[in-house]
């Protein structure tokens, strides 16, 4: 009796093995590439500031508040989305945020920022897209959050919601503070 | 005959026209970052490789590539500098260590599971049937 029903215990077994497995991961952006920067410095980059190209910013020229870099660019439709709700944010006065323009042109962003408003403190350019590489940015949105020491300490790939900056952002940014 | 060959030219050149980013310096050159570009993983696509991608920052981390190799830097030196940015994610080939552990030998560990069972139930069997054949039903045909 009970070797008759192996097989079928077999495949319960597997079965479950494979609802688990499909559980465990559904829901869960797999696409989405951890940081191996959180708890390190945030990458050196010297980046010129939109529509100021002589003024040049260095990463230590940020450090003393903590600051939201948001990865962000004209050609990027998520970018869209998530902007009412980086707006929100910057206008709160919780935290400074900071645009990073990426791969993209003066004239489109400026375009852009006129037409869904610009909520940043300070945009940095970088249209070559060489000091991304350095963040581990491989695409827009990406939001990284960096505490006053230049410490990284979180990072989302994809657009910001309300429910991540009420359960991830803003207990963050009280316990680093 | 000239129109066909152009056509052929046409097809065939398509492929390798989407990854090179400029003229090599040498065919050592080319080899390393045909080799190279394949061995990575594109990180905004995630099925294809480096060398396979058209994403926006497969062609940057190619022109990055390039410029490292130019800079002299070994292979290993160019995996490190894509692992300390990307993550073991852009290695088709995962390190060896503990934590990859279960990726390198789990199928081992379920082939060793089922063989444990088959020779279980070999051994089962065998103890159930009777140690003499029966005989008389040897020159029985079925």
């Amino acid at each position: 009796m009970s070797t008759r029903l192996l097989p079928l215990l077999a495949f319960i077994g597997l079965a479950l093995l494979l609802f688990i497995g499909v559980r465990m991961n559904s829901g869960k952006d797999n696409s989405a590439i951890p940081s191996p920067l959180i708890g390190k410095s945030a990458p050196q980059f010297v980046l010129p500031v939109l529509n100021k190209p002589e003024v040049m910013v260095k990463t230590d020229d940020l450090k003393g508040l903590p600051y939201l870099l948001n990865v962000w660019g004209s050609w990027c439709p998520a970018c869209q989305v998530e902007h009412p709700v980086i707006t929100r944010l910057a206008e709160s006065g919780k935290i400074r945020v900071i645009g990073y323009n990426y791969k993209d042109e003066a004239e489109a962003a400026n375009k852009w920022l006129q037409q869904f408003g610009n909520p940043y403190d300070l945009i940095l350019v970088d249209e070559p897209g060489r000091a991304a590489l350095d963040w581990g940015i491989y695409g827009a949105p990406e939001t990284f959050l960096v505490d006053a020491a230049g410490i990284v300490r979180w990072k989302h790939v994809g657009p910001i919601t309300p429910e991540i900056i009420e359960q991830e952002i803003l207990p963050l940014l009280e316990s680093v503070q | 005959m000239k129109k066909l060959l152009f056509l052929a030219f046409l097809i065939f050149s398509h492929a390798t026209l989407a990854m090179d980013p400029v003229e090599y310096r040498s065919a050592e050159e080319e080899q390393r970052f045909r080799a190279l570009a394949a061995e990575l993983r594109c990180v905004m696509c995630q099925n294809q490789s480096l060398a396979d991608s058209n994403a926006m920052i497969a062609k940057d981390l190619r022109l990055e590539l390039l410029n490292l190799i130019r800079e002299g830097k070994s292979d290993e030196e160019i995996k490190e500098f894509m692992v300390t940015r990307y993550t073991d994610f852009v290695l088709y080939e995962p390190p060896m260590r503990p934590s990859t552990w279960l990726l390198w030998f789990g199928p081992f560990l379920i082939l060793g599971i089922g063989a444990v069972g088959v020779f279980m139930i070999i051994r089962k069997r065998s103890a159930a049937m009777p140690t003499k054949p029966a005989s008389d039903n040897d020159n029985q045909e079925w």
